[in-house]
């Protein structure tokens, strides 16, 4: 069984090496039977890689401790659930996951495409097979999940493991990583159908179109795994923030936005044929900052709660990154004629500009938040101090940065294509605006003198009345000519041109989490040590800690304060915050008690016990408006399915203006 | 090409507040990370600075003064008196012999002054490749 997985995944390294060479060599010399045997081959490395995989987790679940991995990552008393996820727990087995993955999508990818593209597919397969040698490489030679525990040559066994990080003992934790692992990997794909169409000089945007979903549900992961981690971070981290700019953070965050730009310029290269080159750019980036993300996460190059050791792992990185990026800056300049823009920008207020802003913003918070992940390596380099930058800096960059986005949702979708007319701007702004205005001096008024959150409030019920106006212009008009009440008029709206409706909703689900973010300018904290009987208040709310318990089991030992809720002398809630201490990995957790509600959230922390040993440290806090970030959360989850959905009309979107180079091969897409 | 002209102008507007933004006021945001023989080498530099420092808490050295903690970090040959003083108690995981980062600043009288301590045990399986004793600072988790 030892073994078995080493063998696997160094039979799978030679496989991958095989399928990218045959792809290649069958493209260019045309020997079908080498290209389909390449194909074969992908199968064969997905079928390997799904034996050491399922070695590995063997392993964990049935406690061989024999395994180094199982070892650090797994103990005796873990819960099978958490056995399972330790499989992607630490840094070896991750880079299994991460392979085993990128394995998966290529066979589904190789499979579903086995009829199509015929030109281009070969190119696909051998970048996919390309970046997945890199990754069995790291898997053989690097960080290899078999790693057996041996003294003297012998191997040996250990009576228990470590344990998995009890902070990672956490329902939501436990899908968190592969989410985003669905997201990272995913992202190959499109950027592997960009590159084929790059080297076949394509002639049309017909990766585009194929990988459309793809990228799309690919986002969609991302987006859920951000999330769950923000989830996680607020509900067990006991500090009671979702985002701490932390650089395993920022690592998810990077390859979202650049995906999120991406998904919003591809429109302007299907509808107007336009930023060619700047989606193949936007693509790589993308692809390339999921590499990063994971090499942030499995190096520890900066400290972060989520550090793993230092390793070796960086230099092949950065090798594979250097490479990588060169030979697609390369692709990208010496193809540059293939990728002529076949229309041009004619007025500042046009959706193509506000695409073009939507993209400037988006990259340039994707830079500023890479080079705040990357100070501390950066200023090592120059100045030789290791500096970092606290949460105050990426906040007061990225607040006004997130607003002008916010601002964008609203204002771009409804801007017409190539140029915007005064009336047009006045029919579709006048309302919504005025609104917004109004609930600014109404918050004025009723006491809020936080710039921002006023900024940040005016946008959000802009940009709402702007959707919901858009939905129900386009359900009324339906609903009147078909006889159908305005409810089912809105889902058939939806239906015919699900694209349109559920970016809007996905918009829709973004103001909503800003209403929630902007909850965070009016948070209130109150620490106190507290002792049966005693109070404390926090806003509306007074606290009594009713009791004050402690006591252990096999897995940890606990501290438990009972606290009785009262506002306004009404009791309302009994919540029991507890800290617990895992006798395996030897760490403290928090377990938080939360009073979530629309407005706000109450929140106390068991803080730790006392210098004396007698009090409870219980850190409260108010937290407004938190809930409504998960609401917006699933709402754009809801949005983006939306989107997946085919639409019942397919949409013609014919062309502007064809012109140059591309002229001959265009085609009208769909 | 005036059309270009109203694009170049915005984006130059919107990269040149940005950079703004991310320049003003900066030094506040910055922490420097030493180990104690470099905090000492930084000389007056170090003084008003804020820095995170790594090392192992001395075995006894743990003092309770007042609302203050103070305690020893020995790193190789150099020690570092700090003195704890934030409104966090302090995590479970700070012990003796802990590896403990502390946040804060060096006063005129050599003691630290630390507003945040991380802590964590030694794990029971602690060698790894290419990690070498002195240089790996602990994968400390907030707590």
């Amino acid at each position: 069984m030892e073994n078995l997985g080493s063998l696997a995944i160094l039979l799978a390294f030679c496989v991958a090496i095989y399928s990218t060479v045959a792809s290649v060599v069958g493209r260019l010399k045309s020997k079908p039977l080498l290209v389909v045997s390449a194909r074969r081959a992908a199968y064969v490395t997905w079928a390997l890689l799904t034996l050491a995989a399922f070695v590995l987790v063997s392993s964990l679940m049935r406690g061989d401790y024999r395994f180094s991995y199982v070892a650090e990552h797994s103990n005796r008393t873990l819960p099978m659930l958490y056995k399972f996820a330790a499989w992607w727990g630490g840094q070896e087995g991750s880079l299994l996951f991460w392979s085993w993955l990128l394995s998966t999508y290529t066979a589904v990818v190789v499979f579903s495409n086995r009829r199509r593209h015929a030109g281009m597919m070969p190119w696909v397969l051998a970048v996919l097979t390309t970046v997945q040698t890199f990754f069995l490489l790291l898997n053989n030679f690097i960080a290899n999940p078999f790693q057996m525990l041996a003294t003297d040559g012998l191997i040996v066994d250990v009576k228990d493991g470590n344990g998995l990080s009890p902070l990672l003992q956490y329902p939501a934790m436990a899908i968190h990583p592969p989410m985003l692992y669905l997201g990272y990997v995913g992202f190959a794909v499109p950027f592997a159908f960009a590159m084929g169409s790059l080297i076949t000089r394509q002639p049309g945007d017909a990766w585009i179109a194929t990988t459309r979903r793809w990228t799309l549900v690919t986002w969609l992961f991302q987006s859920t795994g951000i999330m769950l981690g923000a989830a996680w971070a607020y509900h067990v981290l006991g500090w009671g923030g979702y985002w701490g700019w932390d650089p395993v953070e920022n690592a998810s965050l990077l390859p979202w936005i650049a995906g999120t730009a991406f998904l919003h310029s591809v429109m302007m290269q299907e509808k107007k044929g336009m930023m060619k080159v700047w989606n193949m750019v936007l693509i790589s980036t993308t692809f390339f900052l999921c590499i990063l993300g994971t090499f942030l996460t499995r190096s520890g190059v900066v400290q972060s709660v989520h550090a793993f050791a230092r390793s070796e792992i960086g230099k092949y990185f950065v090798s594979f990154l250097a490479l990588g990026i060169a030979a697609v800056i390369y692709l990208i300049l010496e193809r540059l004629d293939y990728l002529k823009s076949e229309a041009q920008l004619e007025s500042v207020v046009s959706r193509e500009s506000s695409f073009l802003f939507n993209n400037l913003i988006l990259l340039a918070s994707c830079f500023a938040v890479l080079w705040g992940t990357l100070f501390p390596v950066i200023s090592e380099a120059i100045s030789g101090d290791k500096i970092s930058l606290d949460a105050d800096w990426y906040n007061r960059l990225m607040v006004p940065i997130g607003l002008f986005l916010l601002f964008l949702t609203g204002v771009g979708p409804l801007f017409s294509w190539r140029r915007t007319s005064v009336d047009s701007l006045r029919r579709n702004f006048q309302w919504p605006g005025i609104a917004s205005l109004v609930l600014v001096g109404a918050l004025i008024a009723a006491g809020i003198r936080h710039f921002y959150a006023l900024i940040s409030f005016g946008f959000c019920l802009f940009v709402a009345l702007t959707v919901i106006i858009e939905f129900y212009k386009g359900a009324h008009a339906i609903g009147v000519k078909n006889h159908m009440n305005l409810l089912r008029a809105t889902a058939e709206l939806t239906h015919r041109n699900t694209r349109r409706y559920g970016g809007y909703l996905v918009h829709m689900g973004i103001v909503l989490m800003f209403i929630g973010f902007t909850g965070h300018a009016f948070n209130l904290s109150e620490v106190k040590e507290l002792n049966n009987g005693d109070k404390m208040t926090i806003g509306k709310y007074e606290l009594r800690m009713v009791n004050l318990a402690q006591g252990e089991n096999e897995n940890y030992a606990w501290h438990r304060a009972t606290m009785a809720v009262t506002k306004n002398g009404e009791y309302i809630d009994t919540l029991e915050p507890e800290k617990r201490f895992y006798k395996a990995s030897r760490q403290g957790t928090s377990e938080v008690g939360i009073r979530q509600r629309p407005n706000e959230d109450l929140y106390l922390n068991f803080g730790g016990m006392s210098d004396d040993n007698q009090r409870a440290v219980i850190q409260a806090y108010v937290f407004p408006l938190v809930s409504w970030i998960w609401v917006g959360t699933l709402v754009v989850i809801l949005g983006t399915l939306v989107c997946l959905v085919p639409s019942k009309i397919k949409m013609q979107y014919a062309r502007t203006e064809i012109v140059g180079y591309a002229k001959k091969d265009a085609t009208v897409q769909k | 090409m005036k059309k270009y002209g109203k694009f170049a102008a915005l984006i130059v507007v919107v990269i040149g507040t940005l950079v703004w933004l991310a320049t003003a006021e900066m030094k506040d945001s910055q922490t420097y990370y030493k180990t104690i023989t470099e905090l000492a080498q930084m000389g007056d530099k170090a003084y008003g600075a804020r820095v995170r420092v790594g090392g192992d808490v001395e075995a006894g050295s743990i003092k309770h003064v007042g609302n203050q903690t103070v305690f020893v970090l020995v790193q190789e040959k150099s020690r570092l008196t700090v003195a704890y003083n934030g409104s966090d108690p302090l995590p479970d995981t700070f012990k003796d012999g802990a590896q403990a980062l502390a946040d804060g600043k060096l006063g005129k009288d050599g003691t630290f002054r630390a507003g945040k301590i991380q802590a964590k045990c030694a794990s029971k399986y602690e060698a790894k490749p290419g990690m070498k004793p002195g240089e790996s600072l602990p994968n400390i988790n907030r707590s």
